[in-house]
């Protein structure tokens, strides 16, 4: 049985034909809107969240199956001081699939041991988010049309970033990726990050904390929200949640055909005045995420058929 | 500095010195009731200074443990006061249970029952990793 904890899981082959049948589903929805019928999805949220458990939720629901889950630890034994290998135990047992989230980081892989199905990590900390990666991947490859030689520029929160960390443990398979990070000290992409995935690979990049200074020179933009939930200290996060906001000013040093993208929510360091800019695309990369989800249920369903295939 | 030979024990040599406090720790050695020397900064050819541990009795040892620190160790099997086996150690590839996660942010630090689970990531530079949150050990 497989799981998906770490984007690197999945195979640059397996995350190739999930584009690929995310593509097909948005081209003909139609033909997958009865694939899953008779399967169960649950969606264990012991943190909030709004579009990751929302777009399971449609995902599932678009492939015809069904869904059950609780959205807060408030509302599930987990109040009650129940363990998440018992929660898991139990809950395998009454659906066909897990997506799964949790404020700290392992826990899906310590659920994975104790379900009888599949485990989706839906999140996990400041650890990783492979479902926010896919969604990243699909996003990139419809917005440019490839993968290989893509300057990258990852700005904010890249210490506490979970999906900045999946995304360049994704990205650093690729040829003649160049990744920017663009930072406060406090809050630099760490260490193990950096060797493991980039110096390790021999790709190019560079680190800077001026956004100004690198607008011009990136593909892709990849903001990030500083996350007042990841910081132990109030004080530290009001110091530092301003540090970056992207606005109409700064988008004229950008490539015409650069885009920017937001894993979301946005708090204020992207300017609703960006949103009509057309290189803005994370709202329709926060579309992307239900079609990708959809291709990836199917895929550990092991339903590997459209309607009429 | 004498130290009585033992009959029945183990003895691990060629200890870095500096690191015998801190296997005798990991060891749980404290809470053996036979007799345990621990000889520190013993003058050595090979390693100029080393530390030695040996304990009077034939206990069953954790040899992750003394791989994890210090895999130039060597263990020295003792019976009827003669050296009946001589092993030499490596890093282990993983260790169970024997560090635990300081990550705050774990797993670890709230479910109960879990095994504490640490990898080895980078062999050259001999870093272990929690196998959770991958958090590297102090």
């Amino acid at each position: 049985m497989r799981h998906l904890i770490n984007i690197l899981d999945l195979s640059v082959g397996e995350i190739d034909e999930l584009i690929a049948r995310a593509d097909d589903i948005m081209a003909r929805p139609d033909a997958y809107s009865e694939v899953c019928r008779g399967k169960i999805l649950a969606t264990l949220f012991f943190e909030p969240s709004t579009r990751t458990r929302l777009s399971f939720e449609s995902a599932m629901l678009s492939l015809g199956g069904s869904v059950l889950g609780f959205s807060e630890a408030a509302s599930s034994s987990a109040a009650k001081g129940e363990s998440v290998s018992d929660t898991l135990e139990v809950v395998s047992s009454y659906c066909d699939i897990i997506a799964m989230r949790h404020p700290k980081e392992g826990a899906p892989l310590v659920g994975c041991a104790h379900s009888s199905v599949p485990v989706i990590n839906a999140g996990d900390g400041g650890h990783y988010h492979p479902t926010q990666t896919l969604t990243d991947l699909l996003t990139i490859r419809r917005e440019t049309g490839r993968f290989d030689g893509l300057t990258i520029g990852l700005c904010g929160d890249l210490k506490f970033g979970r999906t900045v960390h999946s995304l360049i443990a994704a990205m650093s398979r690729y040829k003649g990726v160049r990744f920017v990070l663009i930072s406060p000290d406090e809050l630099k992409l760490p260490s193990f990050i950096k060797q493991e995935y980039i110096k390790e690979r021999g790709i190019e990049y560079s680190q800077c904390s001026s956004l100004d200074e690198v607008m011009g020179e990136v593909d892709i933009l990849y903001m990030t929200r500083v996350q007042r939930e990841r910081f132990f200290n109030e004080e530290d996060y009001l110091r530092l949640k301003d540090s970056y906001i992207l606005d109409a000013e700064k988008m004229k040093a950008a490539k015409r055909d650069m885009i920017v993208m937001h894993p979301l929510p946005r708090v204020n360091e992207i300017s609703t005045a960006v949103d009509s800019d057309p290189r803005a695309c994370y709202f329709r990369q926060a579309k992307y995420g239900r079609y990708i989800r959809m291709a990836l249920i199917m895929k550990m369903l092991g339903v590997d058929r459209a309607k009429g295939e | 500095m004498n130290v009585d030979s033992i009959k029945n024990g183990i003895v691990i040599d060629h200890i870095a010195a500096g690191s015998g406090m801190r296997l005798y720790d990991l060891l749980g050695l404290d809470a053996l009731d036979c007799s345990v020397a621990i000889i520190k900064n013993v003058p050595s050819r090979k390693m100029d200074k080393k530390d030695i541990i040996k304990i009077d009795a034939d206990i069953a040892i954790n040899f992750d443990v003394i791989g994890f620190v210090d895999p130039g160790a060597t263990v020295n099997i003792i019976r009827g006061g003669d050296l009946v086996e001589k092993r030499s150690i490596s890093a282990p590839d993983r260790l169970v249970n024997v560090l635990k996660c300081k990550n705050p942010r774990c797993i670890t630090s709230c479910e109960q029952d879990i095994d504490h689970v640490f990898k080895l990531t980078d062999k050259d530079n001999k870093i272990y990793r929690c196998i959770y949150c991958e958090t590297k050990q102090n």
